[in-house]
């Protein structure tokens, strides 16, 4: 649901800020294939080693530099009015925990105690800094730093119990989760107490309104796990199900069309005729749905729309294949839009695959199709026994009418080679209409 | 040139090395080949790029039958990572793949030709002898895209090269009679030139293929437009 644009744009500022703060020369690789597996475009959070949220090792696998370089950077900024904390609060909000499945690097005790002390260090200076400019009074930014804290607890307590959740373990994770919200919510509450209490003389009126807005407010920051989670749970279930669905229409695809032709070539299996009839008819069925322009490849064949020339051949190859039991192979050359004449074309070519299949007695017809800028060149072409054309009988009217009828009508002409046990080709030449502008 | 194919019958059979991800269809080339006929040899199998990779350079086959599409690369990759060490093996591509960016990657990549796996085993072993032989095997259906992507036609390719990016007239009909299903002993005998003059037009044809500029792959799309 994460995608790329929208992360990026909120981490504008410290991506920035990061590229200038670490010389790319000596950036130590912190394993940065184990987000790049999973899924480069995600941001998540690291699930092990982390020492607040996981916000920092995370960021660290997303730009491929060493975690200590983003603490720094996030301790740094802090400075900046607290943007560093502001930063690293959003960020936790908005990335998702790492998938269980991901392991992540091993931490050494010694990177643990550096990660707190840079906490340490990012508090210090935010209060220092915010003290000195006096942008803040010490004692509001007191309130806030006592709320943050609770708030701090309160996440880190309900990423614990996601972590249990996917783990399988009870929710609820025992007495001592409930006392860290507990406690965390007391000290939200009482950070916006202090807040309040320092917050110069107001009238009777005006605190109640402020009062409530706290409220509120305390109640915004305290829910903000369990709300994230829910919209996260339910992108995650739209995406199961879109999944789900995907593959029952795969597997009813599979058993409309393959298992059936499987079950019927079981039972066929003493007329090898039928049997590759119904095995050529599915794997044509199937290909297309695989690789055809409305199949589940996409348009990987363009111009094979339906109508073009081409597409015509296709069907009218597979039409045939199915109803005679033999093989067409049909190769076409350019395509180009089916008008009135190129219809009558691919319907003559249909009439000579059917009369070799019908005659030619062979199990494989060659059809040959070449489009030139002024016309259509259609070859159709067995192996098979061929014939004597002046010994055609008169009351045969395949030939005469479906494909010489056709052809001279829409002013082509076809020409034919054949001679008893030579085989037989039919060539159809059809001009194409002038280019409409 | 033509004779010795039945006066040598002591020629050593081909040795085949098979590289396809199924298992099935492997097993089933193999029995088909070896019912077949005598002169081709299944020596080894691959089921992936790796150890398709490995095993070309262990046994060393005259002929190597790849398969267009596996994960990791598929045939192409195989190519790639192969044919410099075993520069003496032959590849055949063998493939049920109906696209013609798949079919001229692997031409381009280096295979001595393309089949398709609906083809009968005595063809297969035909087109195995004849790749194995120093000539290149064009499928109808690889005679067409190849035509296709030579055709002068409005947004094609510029000319760079005319030694290698236009097919000579004759080299145009033998791929035309191919196209129509013509065996090369009838090329040869419908243009009355000899059956070893097809080979060199053919083979002509397959190295322009290979080497053209005009073939990018990129541009293949945009090539294949309306005439």
């Amino acid at each position: 649901m994460w995608r790329r644009g929208r992360c990026v744009s909120i981490l504008g500022v410290s991506t920035r800020l990061e590229e200038q703060t670490t010389p790319e020369a000596e950036i130590e690789r912190s394993a940065p294939d184990a987000v790049a597996v999973a899924d480069e475009v995600r941001f998540y959070r690291r699930r092990d080693g982390r020492a607040i949220a996981g916000v920092a090792g995370g960021m660290a696998d997303h730009l491929g530099v060493g975690v200590l370089w983003v603490r720094i950077t996030f301790a740094l900024l802090a400075a900046l009015g607290g943007a560093g904390i502001a930063a690293y609060g959003l960020l936790w909000v908005a990335g998702a925990q790492a998938p269980s499945d991901l392991q992540g690097p091993a931490v050494s005790s010694r990177e643990r105690q550096q990660a707190f002390g840079l906490v340490a260090v990012g508090a210090g200076l935010a209060v220092g800094a915010g003290t000195l400019s006096g942008m803040v009074s010490g004692w509001i930014a007191g309130g806030i730093g006592v709320a943050l804290a609770g708030a701090v607890l309160v996440w880190r307590e309900a990423d614990q119990a996601q972590r249990r959740r996917v783990t399988g373990a009870v929710l609820g994770g025992g007495r001592a989760g409930g006392v860290r919200v507990a406690a965390g919510a007391l000290l939200v509450v009482a950070g916006i107490v202090i807040f309040l209490l320092r917050s110069i003389g107001l009238d009777q009126f005006q605190f109640a309104l402020l009062a409530v807005l706290a409220a509120l407010a305390g109640v915004a920051v305290l829910t903000v796990p369990w709300w994230l989670r829910l919209v996260r749970d339910l992108g995650e279930e739209r995406r199961a199900r879109i999944r789900t669905e995907e593959r029952a229409e795969i597997a009813a695809h599979l058993h409309d069309s393959v298992l059936q032709t499987l079950a019927l070539i079981q039972k066929q299996s003493e007329a090898p005729r039928e049997v590759l009839r119904l095995a050529r008819g599915q794997e044509r069925q199937l290909r297309s749905w695989l690789y055809g322009p409305s199949g589940y490849g996409r348009s990987l064949h363009e111009g094979m729309d339906h109508g073009t020339l081409a597409a015509a051949f296709e069907r009218a190859a597979g039409e045939v294949e199915d109803s005679f039991a033999i093989k067409v192979q049909h190769v076409v050359v350019g395509d180009c839009e089916l008008d009135e004449r190129l219809v009558s074309t691919v319907l003559a070519a249909r009439e000579a695959m059917v009369n070799a299949a019908k005659h030619a007695g062979v199990g494989e017809v060659s059809v040959y199709a070449e489009v030139e800028p002024e016309k259509v060149t259609v070859f159709v072409r067995d192996r098979g026994r061929g014939f004597d054309p002046g010994a055609v009988p008169q009351d045969r009217h395949g030939l005469a009418d479906s494909i010489r009828g056709r052809m001279e009508r829409n002013g082509g002409e076809i020409r034919l080679r054949t001679a008893p046990g030579d085989g037989t080709e039919v060539q159809l030449d059809m001009p194409r209409a002038k280019v409409s502008p | 040139m033509t004779e010795p194919e039945q006066a040598a019958p002591a020629k050593p059979p081909v040795r085949v090395y098979l590289v396809d991800d199924h298992s099935m269809f492997r097993a089933g080339v193999r029995a088909e080949l070896d019912t077949v006929t005598d002169a081709v040899e299944v020596v080894g199998e691959a089921g992936s790029v790796g150890e398709a990779v490995a095993g070309i350079a262990h046994h060393r086959p005259d002929v190597v039958l790849l398969d267009v599409h596996m994960p990791d690369g598929g045939g192409a990759e195989v190519l790639r990572r192969a044919r410099k060490a075993n520069p003496e093996v032959v590849f055949l591509a063998l493939s049920v793949s109906d696209a013609a960016e798949d079919v001229i990657a692997v031409i381009r990549a280096g295979a001595r030709g393309y089949v398709t796996k609906t083809i009968s085993s005595t063809e297969l072993a035909t087109a195995v002898q004849r790749v194995r032989d120093g000539d290149a095997v064009f499928s109808p259906r690889l005679a067409g895209f190849v035509l296709d992507a030579f055709a002068d036609r409005p947004g094609a390719a510029p000319i760079n090269d005319p030694e290698l990016d236009l097919l000579t007239p004759r080299e145009r009909d033998v791929l035309r009679l191919l196209a129509r299903g013509y065996a090369y002993k009838e090329i040869a005998s419908e243009l009355f030139i000899s059956v070893k003059t097809v080979e060199t037009h053919v083979s002509s044809v397959l190295r322009k293929t290979q080497l053209s500029n005009r073939y990018e792959l990129s541009r293949w799309a945009s090539d294949r437009r309306l005439v």
